[in-house]
C-alpha cells in the first residue's frame, strides 16, 4: 500500500530560545515517511510529538536540517510559499476541532476552498460530497455549537480533506471524546488512508488510537523509535 | 462563500457589541452631520459673495452711523460702479421674539447691486420704487407669516421711534416678494423705503448703517478701499472698507469662532468613538486569536487576514456612519425648514457628505489598524498553543 518517500526529515533539529536558555527539541533527527503511510507518533509529554507536526506541516521551521516533501524542498520556503504550500497539499486535524463558530458546517467544510480558484457550483459540490463521506450531509446547515464532538471532528475531518490534499496531519484526533466515538473517527481515517491512499501522521497518546494506524513511532528525547506495524 | 460573507459573519458574531459600537458611530456622524452642514452653509454663504462688491462701515465699529452724504462722494470715485445704502432697522413682527432681519435701503440702487442674488417681478420692483410705505419681502419671511402681496404690515422697531405716532411701528405694504437666484442667499429679510424711513424717524437723520459698492473689477477693490478710507481720514467719521466677504465674515465672528466650536464638538465626538471602537476592535480579535491561527494553518495568506481584520472595522464604521449622516441630512432638512431660511444653504451638501465618507474610513482604518497588524503578526504555534 505505500509506496514512494513522500516526506523525508535529514537532520533536523530544532532548537527553542527560552529566556537564557536554549531548550533542544531535535538533534539532528532523520525520518522517511512513504506515501501511503500511517503512522502514529506517540511519547511522554515535552517529546516533541507536537513540534514534530508543525514542522511536518509546515507551520514551524527547523533550526537545522532540511524538510523534503514529495521532492521538493519545504524548509527554504517564505512564508507566503507555506500558506500555499499547505493550502495544497496538508489537512489538519486538531484535537478541539477549531472550526469557525460564526460558520455552519458546510462553511466551514468550503473555507479551505477559498484559496482556490474553484467557482461556486464546483465548491458547493465538492462541500456536499466531502460531507457525505464523513456520513453529515443533512447536518450542513448546522452550527458547531449544535453539533456533538464527533459530529464536529467528522466536520473537520471533511475540511481537511476537501481541497485533497495528499498528507493528513491530526493532533490528538480523539483527544477530547469517548471511546466509541474515537473508534469512528479512527476507523474513518484508517479508511481515508486505505481506499484513498492519505497518508496520516497522527500524534496520540491512546495505545487504541495507535492501533489503527500502520506503524507506530515512539518518540522520546527527540529520538525515534519504530515500533509495530499493524496493518 | 466569499471573504465579505465570513467578514460579515465575524462583525456580528456579538450582536450587541456590535451593535453598541455602531450606535456609537452612527451618534458620532449624525453630530458631524449637523454641525458640518450648518458651518458649511455659513461659510459657503459669506464665499459666494461676489468679488467685486465692497461694504464701507464706521471705523469705529459697524453699528456706529455713517453720513448719508457719503454716498455721493463715494459713487464719485474712480472704479466705482454702483453705490447703494442700508440702514439696520432691529425690526420684528407682533413679538419683539419674532426679529426679521429689516434693513431701510434706497430701493433703486439696492435691488440693482443684488440684481444677481435677487430674483423680484419687474411689476413689484417698480411698485417698490415709487411706493414709498412699501416693502419687499425676502420669500422665507413671505412663506413664514403667510405675507401677500398688496398686505399691509405693521412691523415694529426695538432701535427706532415713529415721530408720526410716537409708537415703534411702521405700517407697510407688501410690494412684492423677492427670491433668491441662488441657493445660498439669505431670503429671511425685509427692505423699506429709506426715504419714509429717515423723515419718520425721530433721531439719527440722515445717517446711515453702511455703504455697499461695486468696483469695475475686483482687480481695483484694493485701490477703491484705500482711496474711499483716505477721503474719510480724519472726519468725524472715518471709514473702513473691505470686500463683502470679509464683512460677511468678521459679522459671523461675533457669534463666537463657530469653526471652533464646532472643530471642537466634532472632534471630541470622533475621539472618544476612536478609543471605544478601537478598543474593542482589540479585544474582539484578541478572541478570535486561534481561529485566527487555524485559518493560517489552513493556508490563508497573512495579508488575506490581515485585510480581513481592516475590512470589518472599515464596514462596521460605514454601517455606523451613513444612516448617521442620512439621519444629520433629515435633521439639517427639518431644521433649515425650521430656522425658515434663518441659514441660507443649510443642507447636508456633497462636499459634507463626502468629508464624512473620508472621515469613516480613516475611523475604520484607524480602530483597524492595530488589530489587523496584531493579526498579520500572529504566530500560528504561539496561537495555537503548540509548543
Amino acid at each position: 500500500m505505500t509506496g514512494q518517500t513522500l516526506i523525508h526529515l535529514q537532520d533536523v533539529s530544532k532548537r527553542f530560545v527560552k529566556g537564557k536558555d536554549t531548550i533542544t527539541i531535535f538533534d539532528h533527527l532523520g525520518l522517511s515517511i512513504p506515501a501511503g503511510d500511517f503512522v502514529a507518533v506517540m511519547g511522554p509529554s515535552g517529546s516533541g510529538k507536537t513540534t514534530l507536526l508543525n514542522l511536518l506541516g509546515g507551520i514551524d521551521q527547523p533550526t537545522e536540517g532540511s524538510i523534503t516533501f514529495d521532492g521538493g524542498r519545504v524548509d527554504t520556503l517564505t512564508e507566503g510559499q507555506l500558506a500555499r504550500w499547505r493550502a495544497h497539499n496538508v489537512g489538519f486535524i486538531f484535537q478541539f476541532y477549531n472550526l469557525m463558530p460564526t460558520l455552519s458546517a458546510a462553511r466551514n467544510v468550503e473555507l479551505p476552498l477559498l484559496l482556490t480558484s474553484f467557482g461556486r457550483a464546483e465548491r458547493k459540490r465538492r462541500v456536499e460530497a466531502a460531507l457525505s463521506l464523513v456520513g453529515l450531509a443533512e447536518r450542513a446547515d448546522h452550527y458547531p455549537r449544535e453539533m456533538s464532538g464527533g459530529q464536529q471532528q467528522r466536520v473537520a475531518i471533511a475540511r481537511a480533506l476537501i481541497s485533497d490534499p495528499k498528507l493528513l496531519l491530526c493532533d490528538e484526533p480523539t483527544g477530547d471524546l469517548d471511546r466509541t466515538t474515537a473508534d469512528e473517527i479512527l476507523a474513518m481515517l484508517r479508511l481515508l488512508n486505505q481506499e484513498m491512499g492519505k497518508t496520516i501522521v497522527m500524534v496520540t497518546h491512546d495505545p487504541e488510537a495507535a492501533k489503527y494506524a500502520r506503524r507506530t513511532l515512539h518518540l522520546d528525547k527527540g529520538r525515534f523509535t519504530e515500533r509495530e506495524l499493524v496493518a | 462563500m466569499s471573504d465579505l460573507y465570513l467578514l460579515w459573519r465575524n462583525l456580528f458574531r456579538r450582536k450587541l457589541r456590535t451593535f453598541l459600537m455602531m450606535l456609537a458611530i452612527f451618534v458620532a456622524f449624525v453630530i458631524y452631520g449637523v454641525l458640518g452642514s450648518i458651518h458649511y452653509a455659513f461659510e459657503h454663504g459669506v464665499d459666494s459673495s461676489a468679488d467685486n462688491r465692497l461694504v464701507v462701515v464706521n471705523k469705529i465699529t459697524f453699528i456706529q452711523p455713517l453720513p448719508y452724504a457719503y454716498v455721493g462722494k463715494i459713487a464719485a470715485i474712480k472704479g466705482v460702479k454702483n453705490v447703494t445704502f442700508a440702514n439696520w432697522f432691529g425690526g420684528y413682527y407682533q413679538d419683539a421674539r419674532n426679529q426679521i432681519g429689516t434693513f431701510a435701503v434706497d430701493p433703486e440702487s439696492y435691488l440693482r447691486i443684488y440684481r444677481d442674488d435677487l430674483r423680484i417681478d419687474p411689476a413689484q420692483r417698480e411698485a417698490f420704487i415709487h411706493d414709498r410705505t412699501s416693502m419687499v419681502v425676502g420669500e422665507a419671511i413671505a412663506t413664514k407669516y403667510g405675507w401677500k402681496v398688496g398686505d399691509r404690515i405693521p412691523i415694529n422697531s426695538n432701535i427706532f421711534t415713529n415721530k408720526a405716532d410716537g409708537s415703534h411701528t411702521w405700517q407697510l405694504t407688501v410690494a412684492g416678494i423677492a427670491y433668491a437666484a441662488r441657493k445660498s442667499f439669505n431670503t429671511s429679510f425685509i427692505i423699506f423705503q429709506y426715504e419714509n424711513f429717515n423723515e419718520s424717524k425721530t433721531f439719527g437723520k440722515d445717517t446711515i448703517g453702511w455703504i455697499t459698492l461695486e468696483t469695475d473689477s475686483a482687480a481695483v477693490n484694493e485701490t477703491v478701499a484705500a482711496t474711499i478710507d483716505e477721503l474719510f481720514a480724519n472726519s468725524t467719521a472715518e471709514t473702513n472698507t473691505q470686500s463683502e466677504k470679509a464683512f460677511g465674515k468678521a459679522f459671523l465672528a461675533q457669534l463666537g469662532n463657530i469653526a471652533l466650536i464646532i472643530t471642537l464638538v466634532v472632534g471630541a465626538a470622533f475621539a472618544t468613538i476612536l478609543m471605544i471602537v478601537g478598543n474593542t476592535m482589540v479585544m474582539a480579535v484578541r478572541e478570535r486569536t486561534k481561529e485566527i491561527a487555524v485559518l493560517k494553518t489552513l493556508g490563508f495568506p497573512s495579508w488575506r487576514i490581515w485585510r480581513q481584520v481592516l475590512g470589518e472595522s472599515v464596514l462596521l464604521s460605514l454601517l455606523g456612519g451613513v444612516p448617521g449622516l442620512l439621519v444629520a441630512g433629515l435633521l439639517v432638512t427639518v431644521l433649515s425648514k425650521a430656522a425658515s431660511g434663518a441659514i441660507p444653504g443649510l443642507a447636508l451638501t456633497l462636499p459634507v457628505a463626502g468629508l464624512g465618507l473620508t472621515f469613516m474610513l480613516l475611523l475604520g482604518v484607524i480602530t483597524g489598524f492595530l488589530p489587523a497588524w496584531n493579526a498579520l503578526r500572529l504566530n500560528i504555534v504561539t496561537a495555537l498553543g503548540r509548543l
